[in-house]
């Protein structure tokens, strides 16, 4: 999902700057607030972190023969709300940015806005909403990860398209285009990158029950042993 | 192997067939290179003389980018390590001892 650096043209970077820029502002106080009322928590935001550089890190071929990567957004959106993930993921698209000309500087507001901003907020209401249609935590955990994962990957193909609208269908005949880039390559990975967000959310589960139920993560009261 | 464990273990499971069948069934002639790289090829084959008006900083080689790659997926890793054990260690600590001490003053 990394628009390469300079390939935006600069109205639009600067305009994609601009509104990620509040998001990632708004997370890094989130993220110091989060530390300060329930400083037990830190290890858990790390993890969620840790869980995004990782997952991020992995380049993984899909059926349509080019290959991609999971976000990972959707765990610190599910235990912290989506505002930490603008910070956290903003931090690693800066690392990709700068180490390893993955991504880019002109661009890291419109990837910031994809991968930090969108993903963890559809990772978000998609958990919710499972919650509250009665699906179990596994379910939840997963939709919303791979769905957050097909939005951020949706956004891109977005973004690209209203920079480079087709000659002759415009800009839908362009999303199209790159959503065939995009989106199609990510279906398998987004199924990955739910399950694997299962796995951790269960084995978080298995290490820091209290943390997560003092996070609303899980519901019931303290000692009772649960399956998830 | 618990229940709990043996699904933990699937779900690693299906992660790695689901990465490996696209190499397997499309055959290792494809480069699999990345849809970053695809959407720049698209935008230069629609835009044909496109020159990216700013150029990264800095730009380590295919073989360096790949290390660097696994790098950031060795530290993610090695922190998730970490925090896992500490986790599990400070929960451990926490589980109050089944048998009573013997110097309780209670």
């Amino acid at each position: 999902m990394h628009i390469a650096e300079g390939y935006l043209p600069p109205l639009h970077a600067a305009a994609w700057t601009v509104v990620a820029a509040p998001f990632v502002v708004h997370g890094a106080r989130a993220v110091v607030r989060q530390v300060r009322e329930d400083p037990d928590t830190k290890l858990l935001l790390g993890a969620a972190g840790a869980f995004t550089f990782v997952l991020s890190a992995l380049k993984i071929p899909s059926v349509t023969g080019s290959s991609s990567h999971p976000t990972g957004t959707g765990l610190g959106a599910i235990l912290f709300r989506p505002p930490v993930m603008a910070l956290l993921g903003t931090i690693v698209l800066l690392f990709q940015a700068l180490l390893i000309a993955h991504g880019g500087i002109t661009t890291l507001g419109a990837n910031a806005f994809s991968m930090a901003i969108v993903g963890p907020w559809v990772a978000y209401g998609v958990y919710r909403l499972a919650g509250r249609l009665g699906g179990g935590l596994s379910v939840g955990v997963f939709l919303a990860a791979s769905l957050a994962d097909l939005a951020t990957y949706s956004t891109t193909s977005v973004q690209l398209a209203l920079a480079y609208p087709d000659a002759t269908s415009g800009v839908l005949g362009s999303v199209v285009k790159f959503g065939a880039i995009f989106s199609i390559t990510q279906i398998p990975l987004a199924v990955c990158e739910g399950l694997l967000t299962v796995l951790i959310v269960r084995l978080l589960i298995k290490v820091s029950p209290d943390e997560l139920r003092r996070l609303g993560v899980l519901r019931t009261p303290a000692p009772a042993q649960q399956e998830v | 192997m618990s229940r709990s464990t043996l699904i933990n273990w699937l779900l690693v499971l299906a992660v790695l067939v689901i990465a490996v069948v696209p190499l397997v069934f499309i055959g290792s002639e494809t480069e699999f290179g990345g849809a970053d790289g695809v959407a720049v090829e698209q935008i230069e084959a629609d835009n044909p003389g496109y020159e990216p008006w700013f150029t990264p900083l800095f730009e380590p080689e295919a073989e360096t980018a790949s290390t660097l790659f696994a790098l950031q997926a060795a530290i993610g890793a090695g922190f998730l390590g970490y925090l896992f054990g500490t986790l599990n260690t400070r929960r451990r600590l926490a589980t109050p001892r089944p048998a009573p001490q013997p110097d309780d003053p209670t």
